[in-house]
């Protein structure tokens, strides 16, 4: 059913630290090793060994620079998964009924036998999160690993998305974003995360910790004296040639 | 967004046969016997192989009948029902007046307003979109319905009220675009909100996930032609509306009716390319882009 549950008993989702990813990928390589050969159809390619490779992925980095009023540019890396909102919009518009919240964890699913691939739900997402797969003509997205994290054939340390298992940085949180008391709701409230596109009335569950102030180092007043000219006006061949540059 | 020949073809289509079908439906004009048979043939012609041609660009159509069961929340889904039911209502109606001279003047009614209700559907399809600004307005809604009624009227031999309809339909289009060229700037979300990342400093995309282009690139973050658009709004205007009207004032001929109604299929052509060509998805600021 495309109609959202009012509420959901938990909040399954993300806590993504700004401060601490390196940008080094590893998320997006896990995402889609896991994903590709498990929840519903794989994760095609096209071309991948050729001039334009092009493939579906749930997850994607992206990189930004951020430069301050005073201070120097800051590079900040960005993964960005779906953020199973509360008030999902992709869901809503999905004609099929493909598309649902789960009332019971509130992660958002494709069921891929009644996807008619028409894509309005990519259009609805102010993300990016959802992809078409152009192998299979369906909708793929984040199920936030609904296959390992619920699944007791797996050691229980491995029983959280593929992603926060395998991000050497320790920057994705796992956990019940609903619970206050649960570890990635006191790393929120701590570190003041936020939602991305708060505009948008989407209410993510999924949340972002801001990079933390950097010290203000400011390097041009420290390195300067140093690089002070030896001499202000430059003799022998050079200061000739300046002298007479300067006549013409 | 990507202008997919398909739905370009599908509401320009569509949108007029269901415009002419609710004329027909008015009993405007009051057609029965071999008549009749022709207009209610071009009006399916158009309003169902537009239809036809929106499940072209599904990844599986052989699904589509799915597409009927989720009314309650989705306009596609209300789309679908609002169409069949039009159609089903309207054949009625087309049936009597074809083959026993009948007209039923109420199922008539009731088939023009089911016909706008399609239309309008299909518009809120669009409009109800809050990651595309130029799209999220009531303004959609009715410039899908004033280029229905007016195409409709053209179509339908119909020059009184499409002398009335067709310049206030095109006013609706110029005030549509002027409105749509700050939407982005006006929906408050930029890069800054965006990332989040807005308090620290001025955001700017420093690297793409990937070294070559994706789906959400090729469907959402869509460039190309845009250097063209103010020419193509002009053209779109004198195809779609001036030239119709000029043609309608002079003395009456099935070639220049015919013309007026080509010209303004061309127009609304071009117009609806630009509807979605554009159309900027918040998604491309991710990109760097708008």
């Amino acid at each position: 059913m495309t109609t959202l549950p009012e509420t959901t008993d938990r909040k399954l989702g993300l806590v993504i630290d700004l401060d601490t990813c390196v940008g080094c990928h590893a998320c997006v390589v896990a995402c889609k090793g896991w994903n590709t050969e498990a929840y519903g159809a794989p994760l095609s390619d096209q071309d991948p060994y050729g001039a334009e490779p092009s493939g579906t992925f749930l997850n994607r980095v992206h990189s930004y620079e951020v430069q301050p009023e005073d201070g120097a540019a800051q590079l900040v890396h960005f993964p960005k998964s779906c953020l199973h909102c509360e008030d999902a919009p992709c869901v809503t518009v999905c004609p099929t009924g493909a598309s649902y919240k789960r009332a019971e964890d509130g992660i958002v699913l494709v069921d891929e036998s009644a996807c008619i691939g028409c894509g309005l739900c990519a259009w609805a997402c102010p993300y990016g999160a959802r992809e078409m797969d152009a192998a299979e003509g369906v909708m793929k997205k984040c199920t936030l690993c609904v296959d390992r994290i619920y699944n007791e054939n797996l050691p229980e340390q491995d029983r959280v998305p593929a992603c926060v298992r395998t991000c050497p940085a320790g920057a994705r949180h796992f956990g019940d974003l609903g619970d206050p008391e649960s570890d990635v709701s006191r790393l929120v409230a701590a570190r003041g995360g936020m939602d991305l596109m708060p505009e948008q009335g989407t209410r993510p569950v999924n949340k972002y910790l801001p990079p933390r102030p950097r010290d203000k180092l400011d390097q041009m007043e420290q390195s300067a004296p140093r690089l002070d000219p030896v001499i202000e006006e430059p003799g022998g061949f050079l200061g000739w040639l300046d002298r007479a540059l300067e006549k013409l | 967004m990507h202008p997919a020949p398909s739905v370009i073809a599908f509401t320009t289509l569509s949108g007029i046969g269901f415009g002419l079908l609710a004329w027909l439906g008015l009993g405007l004009p009051p057609v029965t016997g071999g008549t009749a048979f022709a207009f209610f043939t071009i009006a399916y012609l158009l309003a169902a192989g537009g239809l036809v041609a929106s499940t072209f660009h599904l990844g599986h159509p052989e699904r589509a009948l799915l597409a009927f069961t989720q009314w309650r929340t989705s306009w596609l889904s209300r789309e679908a029902w609002a169409s069949v039911a039009a159609l089903l209502v309207m054949a009625v109606c087309g049936a009597g007046a074809v083959f026993f001279d009948t007209r039923i003047p109420a199922l008539g009614w009731i088939g023009s307003a089911l016909c706008m209700l399609t239309v309008w559907a299909t518009s809120m399809i669009y409009a109800q979109l809050a990651t595309v600004p130029r799209w999220n307005t009531p303004l959609t809604p009715v410039l899908f319905l004033s280029l229905a009624a007016a195409g409709g009227a053209l179509l339908a031999g119909q020059p009184d009220f499409a002398l009335v309809l067709l310049p206030l339909s095109g006013v609706v289009q110029v005030v549509w675009w002027v409105r749509g060229d700050r939407a982005l700037a006006d929906s408050r979300t930029d890069m800054a909100s965006a990332t989040g990342l807005g308090g620290t400093g001025r955001v700017r995309a420093f690297e793409p996930p990937h070294t070559s282009p994706n789906y959400l690139m090729r469907e959402m973050v869509f460039r190309i032609g845009r250097k063209h658009a103010l020419k193509l709004r002009a053209l779109a205007l004198l195809l779609g509306y001036v030239l119709p009207c000029l043609l309608l004032l002079i003395p009456f001929s099935h070639v220049f009716a015919a013309l007026a109604v080509g010209s303004h299929l061309g127009g609304v052509a071009a117009s609806r390319w630009l509807f979605f060509a554009e159309a900027e998805h918040v998604v491309g600021l991710y990109y760097g882009k708008s």
